[in-house]
């Protein structure tokens, strides 16, 4: 029961050049761009099988191959630490402990796809965060691994640091990518894909911090050494961030698969207060509720999947009995009838009329009736949104009705919670 | 609008601004470092300050209104030394969101919403801080405060106060 972690080594003061680099840091870079071309990056990045870690699991390397090859645009790559996903809280540790992984795993991208521009996108609350990247990103250029001909290659990179203005929407690729532009981010149709055209109508590459994370690791040590962590399908290692009712909330990294019983009982110290588990969101607020019985499953894409859920951004949020679900259903599509950018009628109308829904209910005013007339908001969101905000907000609204009815009879009943809350705060 | 003495802009804000200038392949680009920078200095976005910038810089000013409707993190008027911002996300009202507000209410004796009479505290809820396992959380200006306790709260918003 304890792993060593790859991403999340506990090496104190790693924030530092000389001591990132004392335990083996920019070694892979020299070795990307001594040894390599880019196209071997790129393979190299296939066969490792490593999938995209900011919610929806593509294939990285194949990703970076949609680039077309006749190419003269400048191409970008836009890293993506706008880190706003309810229950998720991944990004902020590496960057806080580990800022120049993140900066050697953008210049290997960088390197891989042919850019000489990247940008990395972070949420404005992260103010300590910004300033621990621009002075990663200073360090990395006095010496020599960012700017002109980095060590001696011929390759260019420059990294501009753009901060967000607190929009969890500008997490949505598109959305970033107009945001960067200067506009309010609202989000675009896709085809075109980014890789086509994205950021200033060129191709952009968007990846998210973790993701990023994992290459200098996998450049290091190899695809093989990469596919021994983890599931066939979704190889490597996870942070998994758990939030809520543990008794050791925090960031676990562990191989993909994991058992989430494993994750919630041997590591996060399991559930507070001794109570029972009530259900559990194992992929950020935006994926569907798992009732408490149902943690032997596998923290992996596809079982994850199979279980009904998905893995989204891995942030596991844990409820214990004390939890009163139509609360947290509540609290969950306030959120997202705040951050939809207003773009699209399903999405802006339709996270208003569930979080108007669930307002009345919470506060007494309820009717029973207005069950099925959330379920059918739900599905009429559902597919009908230029991104994948409105869909995100369905899950969580609807897999609380559809297990915990009960609950919400009896909140519409009874005008009041059918659980005695716990203390929280003291 | 070259004369630095008519400028409501600090000279460090100028730099920054011009440096940005110089960063982006379009200068529209600049917009939302723009309103951090007078978000910075002015604790708000002040309208005078974004004219000023519209005008040195070339970019429309509707830009940057549109910006400043859009992006939630910037008071759009004055707000207190200390702005409060709590959140009150999933996993933060797991751990007790809603208290920590009303304990806050209680203490600063203010609403959501509203600022202290001393003009020292403005208490605001906001969305998910991304520092979820170490929730109750809230945001004073820039700076997170996690694991928060009645016992934190009261040495936090104490030593604020001294600080004046
Ligand atoms: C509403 C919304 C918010 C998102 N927020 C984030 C985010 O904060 N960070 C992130 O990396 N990806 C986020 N994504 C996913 C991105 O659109 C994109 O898929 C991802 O950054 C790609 O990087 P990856 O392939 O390395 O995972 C979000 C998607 C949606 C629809
Ligand atoms: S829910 Fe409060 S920081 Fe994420």
């Amino acid at each position: 029961m304890s792993f060593e972690p790859i991403l999340l080594k506990p090496i104190p003061d790693d924030d530092q050049i000389d001591v990132y680099e004392k335990h083996g840091g920019y070694s892979a870079l020299a070795k990307a761009l001594k040894e390599y071309s880019p196209e071997q990056i790129t393979q190299i990045v296939i066969d490792s099988g490593l999938r995209g870690r900011g919610g929806a699991g593509f294939p990285t390397g194949r990703k970076w191959t949609f680039i077309p090859k006749d190419n003269t645009k400048p191409v970008y790559l836009c890293v993506n630490a706008d880190e706003s996903e309810p229950g998720t809280f991944k990004d902020r540790q590496l960057m806080r402990e580990h800022p120049h992984l993140l900066i050697e795993g953008t210049i290997i991208a960088a390197y891989a796809i042919n850019c000489h521009q990247a940008f990395i996108y972070i949420r404005g609350e992260f103010a300590a965060e910004a300033r621990l990247l621009e002075k990663a990103i200073a360090e990395a250029s006095t010496k020599g691994y960012l700017g002109k001909n980095i060590l001696g290659s011929g390759f260019d990179l420059n990294i501009t640091l753009y901060r967000g203005g607190g929009a969890y929407i500008c997490g949505e690729e598109t959305a970033l990518m107009t945001s960067l532009e200067g506009g309010p981010g609202y989000p675009r149709v896709k085809p075109p894909f980014p890789a086509v055209a994205g950021l200033y109508g060129c191709p952009t590459i968007i990846n998210n911090v973790e993701t990023l994370c994992n290459l200098p690791p996998i450049v290091a040590n190899g695809a093989d050494w990469f596919k021994s962590y983890g599931t066939p399908k979704s190889p490597g290692t996870k942070i998994f961030c758990v939030s809520g009712h543990v008794n050791k909330p925090g960031n676990y990294e562990l191989p993909m698969g994991v058992s989430m019983r494993e994750l919630l009982f041997d590591y996060a110290g399991g559930i507070k207060n001794d109570k029972s588990l009530k259900a559990v969101i194992p992929g950020g607020s935006s994926v569907p509720m798992l009732t408490g019985d149902k943690i032997d499953v596998n923290m992996d894409f596809e079982s994850l999947a199979e279980a009904g859920s998905m893995l989204g951004s891995a942030g596991v949020i844990v409820m214990d009995e004390t939890t009163c679900i139509v609360k947290a259903a509540y609290v969950i599509s306030r959120f997202y009838q705040h951050e939809s950018c207003g773009q699209c009628t399903p999405c802006r109308q339709g996270t208003l009329w569930m979080y108007r829904i669930l307002h009345r209910i919470e506060h007494g005013k309820g009717r029973t009736e207005e069950l099925d007339l959330l379920l059918d908001i739900c599905d009429n969101i559902e597919g009908n949104t230029i991104c994948p905000l409105g869909d995100a907000a369905v899950p969580s609204v609807r897999t609380s009705i559809r297990l915990f009815r009960d609950e919400y009879e009896y909140h519409i009943k009874h005008k009041k919670c059918m659980v005695e809350l716990g203390p929280r705060f003291e | 609008m070259n004369k630095a003495d008519k400028s409501i802009l600090t000279k460090s804000t100028i730099e920054r601004l011009e440096k940005l200038l110089v960063v982006f392949p379009e200068k529209k680009s600049i917009v939302l470092p723009a309103l951090h920078l007078v978000y910075e200095q002015f604790g708000y976005l002040n309208k005078a300050a974004i004219a000023e910038i519209a005008a040195r810089t070339g970019v429309p000013d509707i830009y940057f209104e549109e910006g400043a409707n859009f992006y939630t993190m910037f008071p759009i008027a004055p707000v207190g030394k200390y702005l409060i911002q709590v959140c009150h996300n999933i996993s933060c009202t797991l751990m007790g969101a809603d208290e920590l507000v009303r304990y806050l209410k209680e203490k600063l004796k203010i609403e959501v919403g509203e600022t202290t009479a001393d003009g020292l505290f403005t208490l605001v809820t906001v969305e998910c801080l991304g520092s979820c396992g170490t929730a109750p959380v809230m945001q004073i200006n820039d700076t997170y405060y996690e694991n928060l306790t009645r016992e934190k709260v009261d040495r936090i918003l104490e030593k604020l106060r001294r600080q004046e």
